[in-house]
């Protein structure tokens, strides 16, 4: 069994950012052997799961720093996104119900559809959350 | 991403184009809210989307409440694959009404 790292990469918490997020997570699936459709699942993930960040976890503080690594783990892709915001009071991440018409809450459900596995938790640390995402490709 | 407005009989067009984030979304929801608010029908050409998130589909289902409240039409046209694998991972593929073209739209009522 081996685990290989992928990328590393630190960046401010702005969502000009996300655009070069996509295009790493993208060229990367690729040279892994992943097949157009799951590559274009997986950046949707971490495009959310980063926006997710972004926008509840910094709450629009652009000097938020985010570590996104990805590694292959015998041919499971592990996402693992860290931020250094106040912990997230993580019942209140869930999926929303589809069936309810209203705009917002669709990053979550997209990740769990996509996803065959996500974790979540504050660093021990102190101040700070982790997002642990997996999808298995072989 | 670049947005770009079309008066037309009767409807307003506005074409999104690129990538459709969260750098880039509220700028998206303040023109489908901005036409609306011109109490327009509004269709929102999604042709050239190259991506779109769940920011910019938020804009999209808000724009549709509007237009619903106020009984103004609101439909996609053109939409691209990028934009409607995303619109089916949010079931949304059935709840907007969808036109391959603005033609097949300005047929329907005929």
């Amino acid at each position: 069994m081996s685990v290989e790292t992928l990328f590393e990469i630190r960046f401010q918490a702005k969502p000009e950012r996300l655009c070069e997020i996509r295009a790493l997570v993208k060229r990367t699936a690729e040279v892994v052997g992943c097949c157009s459709e799951l590559t274009d699942k997986l950046v949707i993930a971490v495009n959310e799961a980063c926006t997710n960040v972004i926008q509840h976890a910094y709450q629009g503080d652009e000097l938020g720093e985010i570590v996104l690594e990805m590694l292959n783990n015998d041919g499971k892709l592990h996402f693992r996104l860290v931020d250094y915001a106040n912990p997230i009071d993580l019942d209140s991440v869930k999926p929303r119900d589809l069936d309810g018409l209203r705009p917002g809450g669709l990053g979550t459900h997209f990740i769990n559809e996509i996803m065959d596995e996500c974790n979540m938790g504050h660093l021990e640390e102190g101040n700070g959350n982790y997002l642990e995402m997996i999808k298995k490709i072989s | 991403m670049n947005i770009n407005t079309l008066e037309a009989e009767g409807y307003t067009i506005i074409g999104l184009e690129g990538d459709v984030d969260l750098s880039c979304s509220p700028d998206a929801r303040k023109s489908i809210l901005d036409v609306l608010q011109t109490n327009k029908n509004l269709l929102i050409d999604l042709g050239k989307v190259s991506y779109i998130d769940s920011s910019g589909i938020a804009s999209l289902v808000e724009g549709y409440q509007t237009a619903k409240k106020q009984s103004l039409e609101f439909g996609l046209v053109g939409v691209s694959d990028a934009a409607m694998s995303v619109l089916k991972l949010a079931r949304l593929d059935k709840v907007f009404p969808i036109h391959d073209s603005v033609e097949e739209y300005e047929k329907k009522d005929v």
